[in-house]
């Protein structure tokens, strides 16, 4: 474990009256540090520093839905398909990313290079078809918009 | 005369964003008002004020409060629930990512009314870009020494619908999986690492400093006596204009989607209304001159919600709307409660097979007496929110659903068709999901 992970989790640490509330943002700071999931070393890492069990770290990480615990791709890209958004043909937008990344929902492409997910409501309905790359919301998004995202991607990695 | 915008006050000519232009619109003025008032005369303007929670519940804040528990030798904390995730909802979402400082110091008018020293923001794991301007705004309001003695820490969610349940959120602060508690005791009594909590919505909130500005007496005669005040209305679908809104509470339906909104996307025919979000039960287009406050919305048979108002035109099939919302549930449930876990699986297979033509006249029974057994069985309400659309939807369009007995969807222009949910990367196609026998 690196000694400024552990410093960074003491830091998160004193800001709750009980140790336990930095479970959920050390986990999420775990998963920055190693690559978007969180393999067993990262769920020893989080127990380690808040002197919790591994087994409860992985209770809390499965059960919340950004917390990964599979390798995702170098890339995010989740198209919401809740009711407004679907309403606004998000569909489409979703096997338009399908179509350009070579990849079905809930996958990543071979080469590692994107995971695609349909997700729930991200609560931007009123901009409907929600889309998040990589953490950044992208509201609208038209099937007409998917390619020039995936080349920005594409030119990113 | 138009009434007042409260929450979004300034927008239209300052950046909120900066404190220096929150203290042009008169901007913790209501903050230091209070300072100088005791704790017990800040809790009775909101209570005269009869500020309503906007969250989804409408309880009174003020009441609320009174139920606090006094002298345990415990601290009292105040918590903002900021996980919106209601389908429908992106207010808060604005509100923090506008006027981060009028929830901040509604945030800090509050404490000192319950006296409270430690204040948490749950916000949605999500909301990156909102969480980074409301931390910002936070150092901006402690480096002008505008907190006092009293601490505000923003704490991150990580993507679980139930968590803006308040038991389900006090859990997950606490670093727990969030599931909801059973109650009694209350939050009130026995909350956040066993102390006293109060836990309101953000746009509840963030309507306090505007209770101090004007007075609860002002306040009031905005809106409608039962529910005084503005709320933002959420607008989405199948609508010309979507987009937030700050309206007064009693503003109809027809106002909200013709005027606000524009009417129905492409003019099309308006088929349906979700008034307060995914979870709440549906209005017919009969429905429109409902007025949106609790009170009128609860006599038309739905509920006020998260004043997240979906618009449904004519080429929806609602078999398909339901079986997207029940998705949602299932993928939502916590797993805590068997009626919530079974029930919101069950709904989903047999959604699943009427919408796939293979439904039976006595599926439909079997769907209503599946919601029938849900209703009211579970700790928490996401039980009954997976019910709500599903039975309204089976009530009120009942000829979308019997259209389907025996044969194909016969909505070959729903813009619903087909889509993909998250519950589906499990079995990897949509609508795959086993049929009961």
């Amino acid at each position: 474990m690196s000694t400024s992970f552990y410093a960074k989790v003491q830091k998160l640490r004193k800001r709750y009256p009980q140790s336990r509330s930095a479970v959920l943002p050390a986990l999420r700071l775990a998963q920055e540090e190693h690559g978007g999931w969180l393999p067993p070393e990262a769920l020893r890492e989080v127990a380690d520093a808040l002197d919790e069990t591994p087994a409860y770290c992985l209770s809390i990480a499965s059960f919340y839905d950004m917390l990964n615990l599979e390798p995702v791709g170098r890339h995010m890209v989740e198209v919401c398909t809740n009711l407004s958004c679907a309403l606004a043909g998000a569909q489409a937008v979703l096997d338009e990313f399908a179509d350009a990344l070579d990849v079905r929902p809930g996958e990543t492409s071979d080469d590692g290079f994107a995971t695609l997910r349909a997700i729930e409501c991200a609560g931007g309905c009123g901009r409907a078809p929600v889309v998040i790359v990589d953490g950044a919301y992208r509201e609208p998004v038209r099937p007409a918009d998917v390619p020039e995202i995936v080349e920005e991607l594409r030119g990113r990695s | 005369m138009a009434a007042p915008n409260l929450l979004t006050a300034g927008l239209e000519d300052h950046d909120l964003r900066k404190l220096s232009e929150y203290r042009e619109v008169g901007g913790y003025a209501a903050l230091e008002k209070a300072q100088e008032m005791t704790p017990q005369a800040v809790l009775d303007e909101i209570t005269g004020a009869t500020l309503r929670g906007r969250g989804g519940a409408g309880f009174p804040m003020g009441r609320k409060a009174s139920l606090l528990a006094k002298d345990t030798g415990k601290p009292i904390y105040l918590v903002v629930n900021a996980d919106e995730s209601e389908p429908g909802a992106f207010k808060d979402r604005d509100v923090m990512g506008l006027t981060p400082h009028r929830l901040l110091e509604g945030c800090l008018i509050s404490a000192h009314g319950i006296e409270s020293k430690d204040v948490f923001i749950y916000i949605r794991g999500e909301y990156e870009r909102e969480y980074d301007v409301l931390s910002a705004a936070l150092e901006e309001a402690r480096a002008e020494q505008l907190l006092g003695e009293v601490a505000i820490t923003i704490h991150r969610g990580a993507g679980a619908y139930i968590c803006g349940e308040e038991t389900a959120l006090l859990e997950s602060l606490e670093g727990a999986r969030g599931q909801p508690r059973p109650r009694p005791p209350f939050p009130p009594v026995n909350g956040l690492y066993g102390a006293p909590t109060q836990i309101n919505n953000v746009s509840t909130i963030a309507l306090v400093p505007k209770i101090l500005e004007l007075g609860a007496e002002e306040f009031a005669k905005i809106g409608v006596p039962s529910a005084p005040g503005t709320a933002v209305f959420s607008l989405s679908g199948s609508i010309a204009r979507p987009g937030n809104y700050e309206r007064p509470l009693g503003t109809t339906l027809r106002e909200l989607i013709y005027d606000v909104g524009g009417g129905v996307a492409d003019g099309r025919e308006l088929k349906a209304i979700i008034p307060g979000g995914s979870s709440v039960p549906i209005l017919t287009p009969d429905q429109i001159d409902t007025p949106m406050d609790y009170d009128s919305i609860g006599a038309a048979g739905s509920f006020f919600g998260s004043a997240a108002i979906i618009v449904i035109d004519e080429r929806v099939c609602m078999v398909q709307l339901a079986l997207r919302a029940a998705q949602f549930y299932m993928h939502e449930s916590c797993g805590k409660c068997t009626p919530c876990r079974e029930g919101t699986r069950w709904l989903v297979q047999l959604l699943t097979k009427i919408e796939a033509g293979e439904g039976e006249a006595r599926d439909l029974d079997l769907l209503a007496s599946v919601c029938d057994r849900m209703l009211g069985k579970s700790l928490c309400a996401l039980g009954d929110f997976a019910v709500y659309p599903v039975s309204s939807y089976l009530r009120k369009y009942r000829s979308d659903f019997e259209a389907h007995l025996g044969g194909e969807c016969p909505f070959d222009d729903s813009p619903v068709a087909g889509i993909f949910a998250p519950v589906d990367q499990h079995t990897g196609h949509a609508h795959q999901a086993p049929v009961p026998a």
